[in-house]
């Protein structure tokens, strides 16, 4: 891992100075060993840039803002991130003039929530053999097997092919992903009872502080004035008072992204509370899927989205409420 | 016995979101044809099917819809064209969510009523209304503070 991070530094240095990029959005260190924070780079300090396991932040929705200003930005995209980009070039959200993509290569992310669970703690670095992450932390290493170690959305992996780019640093070294069914946990709630379901998802919603984290971290929540900034909504910046609010905010937030969603596992990763919202974004994607064919937002730049088009022959709404399910 | 007699007089509140060029017409058509419908049902006018959004049906329900039920053309009806084609996804997919978690399935509804079909309105939504009975109140996705 070392050594690509080196191979970025080394590409971003080239084209910033050939000029033809004037700076380079990448990550650094954050308030802790194992933080990651995206941040904007010039030359005299690209020193800072860091490429590890924890860079799990998509870095896609920072475009928006880095696209408005002067010159180009080397954006560094991992695979799954180009999803998201392409998803906001088809939304006219990113200036694609201004910004020169830079693929690079991914062997899967550090969930750290998932080692702390272990009873892993003060996290230092990792390294990772393919097999197994050797954890190093303040009191001695760790192991750990890689596939319970992985973030979530790296176990179902959607490949490693980088969907838009301008340059492709190739992996020489690349990883399989264990390569888990997304719609797994989904289909196991569907089998439930709904009062069951409506046990589960009381008990997950519950715990939302309404921080706003998941729509602030969201490649496709990326509205200039938000419904839920607006104070008449009912429901703006303050924690839940009863289980309808609780619903609420989520299901408008998973509505919003419908369609559009690229799965990129986001809102998830950032939520305090370690609440599944994949979860809610895979049940839209199921459903777009069987009811109206398979649909990966972000494979292209120019089709229409399950929402934004139809066809005479649509199932009709009772294939949810009418007969047995 | 207090259960009973509470389940008895129980009278469910449901909105009804109708098409202006269809279903609006249709429910005036039954009125005018005398044909009887629950006088619970709250009926909202508007331009098309396709005007409501999902949020629209969540409020109802916040401020104490005990069943939401949307009206509007018949596929390939639609006074817009396409409005229809887009609300029935839309509908498809939201009451695909609610069920997801946990609210009863039979609480939301679409149904295709054109201006000529009296008829098919009044039995629409003393079907709808029916059912809602037997359901019973909306707990899950009201809110308290809404209540009277």
């Amino acid at each position: 891992m070392q050594a690509i991070a080196e191979k970025i530094k080394a590409k971003a240095l080239e084209l910033l100075e050939n000029g033809t990029v004037n700076r380079v959005l990448g990550w650094e260190d954050g308030e802790m060993p194992y933080d990651r924070t995206p941040a904007v780079f010039t030359k005299d300090e690209l020193a800072e840039l860091k490429y590890d396991h924890f860079c799990g932040a998509n870095l896609s929705k920072y475009l928006i803002a880095e696209t408005k200003k002067d010159g180009k930005v080397l954006a560094l995209l991992k695979p799954c991130d180009t999803y998201s980009f392409n998803q906001l070039i088809k939304e006219h959200r990113i200036n694609r003039d201004n910004v020169y993509v830079l693929g690079i290569p991914c062997r899967g992310k550090v969930d750290v929530r998932k080692l702390r669970a272990r009873g892993i703690e003060g996290i230092l670095s990792i390294e990772d053999d393919g097999t197994t992450i050797t954890v190093h932390t303040l009191y001695g290493d760790e192991t750990c097997p890689r596939e319970e170690a992985l973030l979530e959305r790296c176990l179902c992996c959607k490949g490693k092919e980088h969907k838009a780019f301008d340059e492709v640093i190739a992996d020489d070294k690349p990883y399989v992903e264990p390569g888990h069914d997304r719609f797994e946990m989904v289909d196991k709630l569907q089998a439930m009872s709904s009062e069951e379901r409506f046990a589960f998802w009381q008990g997950e919603l519950s715990k939302c502080i309404r921080c706003n984290a998941c729509r602030n971290v969201c490649p496709a929540c990326s509205c200039l004035s938000c419904v839920f900034d607006n104070a008449n909504s009912g429901v703006s910046s303050k924690a839940n008072v009863d289980p309808f609010e609780e619903q609420m905010f989520h299901i408008v937030r998973a509505y919003h992204v419908a369609g559009r969603c690229t799965d990129c596992g986001e809102c998830s990763r950032v939520c305090p509370q370690g609440i599944p919202l994949h979860l809610l974004n895979r049940k839209f994607i199921k459903d777009v899927d069987t009811f109206y064919g398979e649909y990966q937002p972000g494979e292209d730049t120019d089709s229409r989205g399950p929402l934004t088009n139809f066809t005479k022959g649509d199932v009709e709404p009772s294939i949810v409420y009418g007969g047995d399910k | 016995m207090q259960a009973v007699t509470e389940n008895k007089t129980f009278t469910p509140k449901i909105v009804a979101f109708c098409c202006n060029w269809c279903s609006y017409a249709g429910a005036d058509l039954a009125g005018t044809s005398r044909l009887s419908y629950p006088a619970n049902v709250k009926i909202i006018r508007v331009p098309c099917s396709c005007r409501v959004n999902p949020l629209f049906i969540l409020r109802a329900f916040q401020r104490g819809a005990d069943g939401v039920i949307l009206c509007g053309c018949h596929p390939g009806d639609c006074h817009y064209s396409t409005g229809n084609y887009y609300a029935r996804r839309r509908m498809t997919l939201l009451f695909s969510m609610l069920d997801y978690l946990g609210i009863e399935r039979e609480r939301t509804r679409v149904e295709w009523v054109s201006a000529a079909e009296g008829n098919k309105f009044a039995a629409t939504m003393n079907d709808f209304v029916q059912t809602i009975t037997a359901l019973g109140e909306n707990v899950k996705l009201g809110d308290l503070r809404c209540k009277q």
